[in-house]
């Protein structure tokens, strides 16, 4: 069941295209990540999804149904491009910012400060936003954005300008709220937290999709059945042994022991250990997964070329 | 329509409560209360040169009885009182006071001719000088009733109720309707301009503030959260709509807090100078007695003006003060708006705020030719167009414009407000999402015809 759908979403603007026949789907209570090199089409399709731009063709469901004014109410959203009134008041501010999303003042102030306390800020309250750190305000704009329980969350480089210490805790909060029921689309470059957050990801490039689905989906698509063996013992006896049907792509000592990388055919992994035992002691056998940052580059090269 | 009025609570409730709102509003009566005060002040205080009045005592009772002070000399005419009215003006007299001959023996009343607006001191001397005279006269024949009728005691205990004596000393300005036009032209000129001025300073200062708004929205960066919560143009408007009505506050508090001080200051002024208090009231006294009309009680040049004011239609000129004050700004304050969103920063606007000042200032340089010739094709045009109409037509209405004029003006200045706002709403929604770009007046034509 998709929570959001977009079919052939074109959106021109004066001079260049930005979305170009794109659709995604996006399912109930995941993380989507959606991805893309700089200038592909990311936020403008986020904006779209926000009804801040309309497209110039294509359907957008929200919850099957035609996409709504009225349904702003339920979409969170934490732009790339973020920052707040610096001479109002944090509270102010974070109750005006929730009555703007149709929340009433007294339940805004109620759950603001459940999230202060839990965020540790509530001492906060009454200070100017331009007397707080970058990372103080954007903790502000994250309890902001999810305030008012929205069904769908759309976190634009969520984690731009925190420390390691705040990223995990964001982290934990967007997997809690993924468990609680809520859809999220996450758009980064950071290819790292794609894999640690995203259940689905769409790569976007030059206003079109080149790819979409689940995320292990795509890792598995894009083995090659490719192995790494760390072993000690003879290094120039290593290609003698690996040649009916496997190939050595590296060969390499390090810290006195010697790391191989094998490909093999499909399946041929405990056919590749048998033929190794009895020459090398085998300390590690690990199939290669490709990482979504190398996959990415992949993609993106690829459908560059082919231009 | 929930959402705009929280813009609009917002974007009121941030300005309302700073500092320099606060002190602005503090000012402003302090200097308008000052310009009004300082020149009856001045006025008063040059009072003090030597005055001559000439009397005209038809009774003849009067004849040699004004007692001449430091700054009041009396000299008696013979003549009729036409040809003394019509030499009034050759003779460098200040005043000329006719007592006309009255059916019963003693005069109650008497007229006080002069140019200007007589002063309150003469005229409670004049007042003092004559009762005065008069008690003794009564007082001469009340004692001449006694020596007849020397047993009767009874009107002795009378005498000292029946000669107490008030004068009713009613004034008249010559040359009435000559003046009153002078005056009038005068007040409409001032009004005019001060309502031009006013406008166009209240459309430059907050419409300044609305771009201002936009542009720290734009830089903060906090504009995409909020549209992704209301539309660009409810965004805008709530800003305009907030804005004018921190205008509308400021004006408000400045005329009740102008008319305040001046009021108090009144007050203060009157009670260090006894005697003209003492007149006023004294005056006040007589006000049911009077039977001659146009009597004036009041002296404060202040009061003069309103009166002069209130001979202009005053109910038309409020009306469309606030009419073209409100519209005028709604309109170039969508402009403002839509030069806001097209820049990244406050420095960049100058290059498309010259559409906007030109014709603001044009409509101020072209008010002061327009206010001596306010019914010329050139006063009719500039206050027809929407630019200019609220600036110029302000100041033509004080003089009197046809109600189809003042109708067309009004009209095609809401057309306009409509055509701006829709524009700086095409732009806005737009240039808002631009970031970095500098845009040029190419990209803006583009952003208006962009759909959707």
């Amino acid at each position: 069941m998709s929570l959001f759908t977009a079919e052939n979403v074109t959106k021109h603007f004066s001079n260049h295209t930005a979305l170009k026949s794109v659709s995604i789907d996006i399912p109930k209570e995941s993380i989507f990540g959606l991805l893309g090199p700089n200038g592909a089409g990311k936020t403008t399709l986020i904006r779209i999804i926000n009804q801040i731009i309309a497209p110039d063709e294509g359907t957008l469901l929200f919850n099957g149904k035609k996409l709504h004014p009225d349904h702003i109410s339920n979409i969170g959203y934490l732009p790339e491009e973020r920052g707040l009134y610096k001479k109002m008041k944090v509270g102010d501010q974070a109750i005006y910012l929730a009555q703007l999303k149709g929340i009433s003042r007294s339940d805004a102030i109620k759950k603001l400060k459940y999230w202060f306390e839990k965020f540790d800020i509530d001492t906060w309250w009454n200070r100017k936003i331009e007397e707080l750190s970058k990372g103080m305000q954007q903790k502000i704009q994250f309890i902001v954005s999810i305030l008012h329980d929205p069904e769908l969350l759309i976190f634009d480089e969520p984690f731009s300008g925190f420390d390691p210490i705040n990223v995990n805790l964001l982290k934990e909060e967007i997997l809690k709220l993924r468990d609680n029921g809520t859809t999220i689309i996450f758009s980064t470059h950071n290819m790292a937290s794609v894999e640690e957050l995203c259940d689905h990801i769409a790569l976007l490039n030059n206003a079109e999709k080149i790819l979409e689905g689940q995320v292990h989906d795509i890792k598995n698509q894009y083995k090659s059945n490719t192995y790494s063996v760390t072993y000690s013992g003879s290094k120039a006896l290593l290609p003698s042994i690996v040649n009916n049907g496997f190939e050595l792509l590296e060969n390499n000592s390090e810290n006195g022991l010697s790391r191989a990388v094998i490909k093999t055919n499909d399946g041929g992994q405990n056919e590749l250990i048998s033929s190794l035992l009895p020459h090398i002691n085998i300390h590690s056998f690990n199939e290669i997964i490709p990482s979504m940052n190398d996959i990415f580059i992949k993609r993106v090269a690829e459908a560059n070329t082919s231009k | 329509m929930k959402k705009i009025k929280l813009i609009i609570q917002r974007e009121y409730l941030t300005r309302v409560r700073k500092k320099s709102f606060i002190v602005m509003t503090l000012l402003g009566p302090i200097l308008m209360a000052a310009i009004m005060i300082v020149p009856v002040f001045l006025a008063s205080m040059s009072n003090n040169k030597e005055r001559k009045i000439a009397v005209l005592d038809e009774t003849g009772i009067f004849f040699e009885k004004f007692q001449n002070d430091d700054y009041l000399t009396f000299h008696h005419l013979y003549t009729d009182l036409n040809t003394a009215k019509d030499n009034f003006k050759n003779t460098g007299d200040y005043a000329l006071l006719y007592i006309p001959k009255t059916e019963v023996a003693l005069p109650t009343s008497a007229i006080l001719y002069s140019e200007k607006q007589p002063n309150i001191d003469i005229k409670s001397y004049i007042r003092r000088q004559m009762s005065k005279e008069l008690e003794e006269q009564k007082l001469l024949l009340q004692i001449n009733k006694l020596n007849l009728n020397e047993t009767d005691r009874e009107i002795a205990m009378d005498i000292p109720e029946s000669i107490k004596t008030s004068i009713n000393l009613s004034t008249f300005k010559l040359n009435e309707g000559e003046a009153e036009q002078k005056t009038f032209t005068e007040v409409a000129m001032a009004v005019g301009i001060f309502s031009g001025i006013l406008i166009y300073f209240f459309i430059f200062f907050f419409g300044a503030q609305v771009m201002r708004g936009v542009v720290e929205e734009k830089t903060s960066r906090i504009v995409e959260v909020i549209i992704s919560s209301v539309k660009p143009f409810q965004l805008m408007m709530g800003k305009i709509v907030g804005i004018g009505l921190v205008g509308l506050t400021q004006l408000t508090l400045w005329i009740v807090l102008t008319f305040t001080i001046t009021g108090i200051f009144q007050i203060v002024f009157q009670d260090k100078i006894p005697s003209q208090s003492e007149a006023l009231m004294g005056n006040n006294q007589l006000v049911p007695g009077a039977t001659i009309p146009q009597v004036t009680d009041d002296d404060s040049g202040v009061a003069v003006i309103f009166e002069a004011i209130s001979s202009v239609n005053f109910g038309v000129i409020i009306f469309s003060f606030l009419f073209f004050f409100l519209t005028g700004f709604l309109l170039y304050a969508a402009l403002f708006a839509a030069v806001g969103s097209a820049v990244d920063s406050e420095v960049d606007t100058q290059q498309f705020m010259l559409p906007i000042t030109l014709p603001l200032i044009l409509a101020m340089v072209m008010a002061q030719f327009i206010i001596r010739n306010p019914d010329g094709p050139v006063a009719f045009w500039f206050s027809i167009i929407p630019l200019t109409s609220p600036i110029i037509m302000m100041t033509r209405i004080p003089f009197g414009v046809p109600y189809y004029e003042l109708a067309l003006s009004m009209g095609l200045l809401v057309v306009g407000f409509l055509f701006t706002t829709w524009m700086a709403g095409r732009i806005y929604r737009t240039g808002i999402l631009m970031y970095g770009k500098k845009a040029s007046y190419r990209d803006l034509w583009k952003w208006i015809r962009f759909k959707g």
